[in-house]
This record gives structure tokens, C-alpha cells and sequence, in this order.
């Protein structure tokens, strides 16, 4: 009962809503509808279940008293003066919650994205070594992609934004597709193999 | 003393906001000197924060509308089922009954391995595949040779990732020239990463020099 049952809920869900792809009519349009508006509440619910996670792990490591537990208090008094305010106030432009995505939430993103600007620039080192004929092959196309695609590689010289077109155009697009293709053909068997009960491994362990 | 004081601070020094993100900037970048309370303290507010921005959002863009607003309002009451798998999926938290949990998961893992069926062949897949069915004789040399780049790199690639046959002979010479388009098409992605991450620098230079200190205009 409990794996064969949740298995069948597996089955249900993803063949309701292959039937509602095929046959978009009545009554598949209507189970296949509704069972995408059941999965967006779902999908919600799971994040909760992560805050709550976050929650419950530095909840514990502050009753601990474990290494670095103060810091897990503001991590605490973020998710929740954020989550009060939001809730009750709203989450419209001149909210607290609003004032608090402008001050705290997107500088900080911004940030944190921003600093692996200086530690990509070690890793670029690492890589543009060129030790092997496929890392030379990944420098070139860096360095043409990046002075092809900024005004000063055009100043330097002109041809820079044509071999960076043709790069994307054509080897780049050439890569891609093969990525987007072995992959889409993974996700597919990968979920053909769900459906039909050969990869329980979303359903853990006991 | 005062009159030095005003030159400064920035004429919009009252702005709260500005300074609260301008210290949350300089705490984050001060992790460039090395490891700090300063970061550690932007790190795990920030943590929080997101955390806390992702709870509001999901509860008034998915849970309002689309189970709060469909019981109460429009009396849908199969929409009690979802509700119930929700709360099944926040048992994973409690030890003893976290295996109730596998219900809502099972749904989920269901819905997205149906749409990912269709959505990876009909959005990738094919799409892919026809987009690299191009003439190899288009009466221009030139895009005649670039179509010919574009299917053997298809080709080669693909023949990369296919690891029934084992990568040696005529077939290892095709994979290899499959790795040659993929680094091509990974120097590429770095590229775009790398400028990508120069430009968020660029903007919080912008901000720490012009929002804050005012000392470029923008």
C-alpha cells in the first residue's frame, strides 16, 4: 500500500494527462485541465515543504547551539518578516514586501550573481590554458564570442562580430541541438519508464 | 563640520533603502578578501529572505487563485483533493508519517513525466530534428558549406552521446568530431556566462557609485 498506491496516483496522473494531450475533448479536456491546476497547488505546497525544511534544520541547529547558530536567527527573522509581510500586506509595488525585494532581496541576488564575475575570471584562467586541442577549441570560441558580442571588439577590428555570428549561426547551434536532443530523448525515456512502473526511485527507500 | 558632513553624504541619504542595499553589497563583496561575519550575515539573510519572497509569491500567485478562490468562491469542491495532497506533501517533514508524503510526490512525478513527454518531443526533439534538415545544396557555396557544418555537427554530436556502441574505429573519429562542435558550443555558453556576470558587476558599480555615493551620473 504504500508504494503500489502511489505508483497507480503516478499512472493516473501521467496518462490523464497524456489522454487530455491526444483526445482534447470530453471528458480528457476536463481531467487533463483540471489535473494542471491540482499540480500548480501541489508544486506550491512543495515549496512550503522546503522553507519548511529550512526551517526545521536551522530551528534545530539554534536549539543546538551548534557552530554558527546566530547566523541561522537572521536567516530565521528573514524567511519570516518576509513571509508575514508578504502575506499580510500584499506583495504589490509600495508593500513592505515590495520595499524589501527592492532593498534587501534583489541587490543582494544581484550581488551574489555578480561576484562569480571574479571567480569565472580564475576559472577562464584554468580553462584558457589550453593544455589539450578541445580546451584550445573552447578558448577560441569564447574569445570570439565575447569580442564579437561587445562595441569594443568591433573597434578592434571588424571581423570579430561576424566570426561571433557564425559561431552561434553554426558550429554552436550544431552543439546545441545535440544536447537539446540527446536530452529531450533521455527526459522522454526516463519518463516512459515512470509511467510504466521500471524507475521507482522518486518513491525513496522502505 | 557640518557642511562636510553634507558633502559626504549623498543628497539622498535619507533613503534608507539605498544604504541598507549599498552595506548588503559591500558585506557580499567583502567575501573577496576572504570568508567574514560580514558575508556570513549577507549570506544567510539572504537565504532567509528568498525563502521567505518565494512563500508570499506562491501563496497569492498559486494558492489563492488557484485553491483558495476555487473552494470558497466558486465552490469547486474536487478542489479539496489537491488541498489534501498538499498537506500530505508537508507530512515528509514528520518522521513517522513522511511516507504519506509519496502521494502528493507521486502526483506530481506523474503530471510532469506526462508533460515532459510531450513537451521534450514536440518542443525539442522534432523540433530540433527539423530545424536541422537544411539543403546541402542551396546554389550558394557558402551556405551550402555552413548547412554542411550545421548537419554533421548535428550528427557527430548526437553520435557522442550514443554509448551502446563503444567510442573507437570510424565511430570513436565521429564522436571525437561530435566533442569538437560541443566544446565549440560550451566556449560559447562560457562566453555568454562570463559577460553575463560582467554586466551584473557593471550594475552594482553603478549603483555603489551612482544610487549611493553619487559620484557618476547615469
Amino acid at each position: 500500500m504504500k508504494r503500489e498506491f502511489p505508483m497507480l496516483i503516478t499512472v493516473i496522473a501521467g496518462l490523464g494527462y497524456l489522454l487530455f494531450y491526444f483526445i482534447p475533448h470530453w471528458p480528457f479536456n476536463l481531467i487533463g485541465e483540471m489535473f494542471q491546476s491540482w499540480v500548480i497547488v501541489i508544486s506550491a505546497f512543495a515549496i512550503l515543504l522546503g522553507v519548511g525544511s529550512l526551517i526545521k534544520v536551522h530551528g534545530d541547529r539554534i536549539s543546538r547551539k551548534t557552530e554558527g547558530w546566530p547566523y541561522s536567527i537572521i536567516l530565521l527573522s528573514g524567511v519570516f518578516i518576509t513571509a508575514i509581510l508578504g502575506i499580510w500586506k500584499g506583495v504589490d509595488v509600495g508593500t513592505p514586501f515590495d520595499y524589501i525585494f527592492r532593498y534587501f532581496y534583489s541587490p543582494m541576488g544581484s550581488t551574489m550573481f555578480s561576484l562569480l564575475a571574479f571567480f569565472i575570471a580564475s576559472a577562464a584562467f584554468r580553462a584558457f590554458r589550453a593544455q589539450s586541442r578541445e580546451a584550445t577549441m573552447l578558448l577560441v570560441a569564447a574569445f570570439f564570442v565575447m569580442l564579437g558580442r561587445v562595441p569594443i571588439g568591433e573597434l578592434i577590428w571588424e571581423g570579430f562580430p561576424k566570426i561571433a555570428s557564425w559561431l552561434m549561426n553554426f558550429p554552436t547551434t550544431a552543439g546545441q541541438r545535440a544536447i537539446m536532443i540527446g536530452a529531450a530523448l533521455g527526459v522522454v525515456s526516463t519518463s516512459i519508464k515512470i509511467l510504466i512502473g521500471i524507475d521507482k526511485s522518486y518513491l525513496g527507500g522502505d | 563640520m557640518v557642511t562636510n558632513l553634507a558633502i559626504v553624504l549623498p543628497a539622498n541619504s535619507d533613503n534608507i533603502g539605498i544604504w541598507i542595499a549599498a552595506f548588503l553589497t559591500l558585506c557580499i563583496y567583502s567575501f573577496l578578501y576572504k570568508d567574514n561575519p560580514f558575508y556570513k550575515f549577507a549570506e544567510y539573510l539572504f537565504v532567509g529572505v528568498s525563502a521567505g519572497y518565494w512563500v508570499a509569491r506562491q501563496y497569492h500567485n498559486s494558492l489563492i487563485p488557484n485553491l483558495w478562490n476555487k473552494l470558497v468562491i466558486d465552490h469547486n469542491f474536487l478542489y479539496i483533493i489537491p488541498g489534501l495532497l498538499g498537506i500530505m506533501m508537508l507530512m515528509r517533514l514528520i518522521p513517522g508519517v513522511a511516507w504519506i508524503s509519496r502521494w502528493a510526490i507521486s502526483f506530481v512525478v506523474g503530471m510532469s513525466a506526462g508533460i515532459n513527454i510531450i513537451a521534450n518531443l514536440q518542443g525539442n526533439a522534432i523540433a530540433q530534428i527539423r530545424g536541422s534538415i537544411v539543403p546541402l545544396w542551396s546554389g550558394d557555396i557558402l551556405t551550402s558549406i555552413y548547412n554542411w557544418v550545421l548537419l554533421i555537427g548535428v550528427v557527430c554530436g548526437l553520435m557522442y552521446f550514443f554509448f551502446s556502441i563503444e567510442h573507437k574505429g570510424f565511430f570513436g573519429g565521429v564522436s571525437r568530431v561530435g566533442i569538437w562542435f560541443l566544446m565549440v558550443s560550451f566556449g560559447a555558453s562560457f562566453g555568454y556566462t562570463i559577460m553575463a556576470r560582467i554586466s551584473l558587476l557593471i550594475g552594482r558599480m553603478q549603483f555603489l557609485l551612482g544610487d549611493w555615493l553619487q559620484v557618476i551620473r547615469m
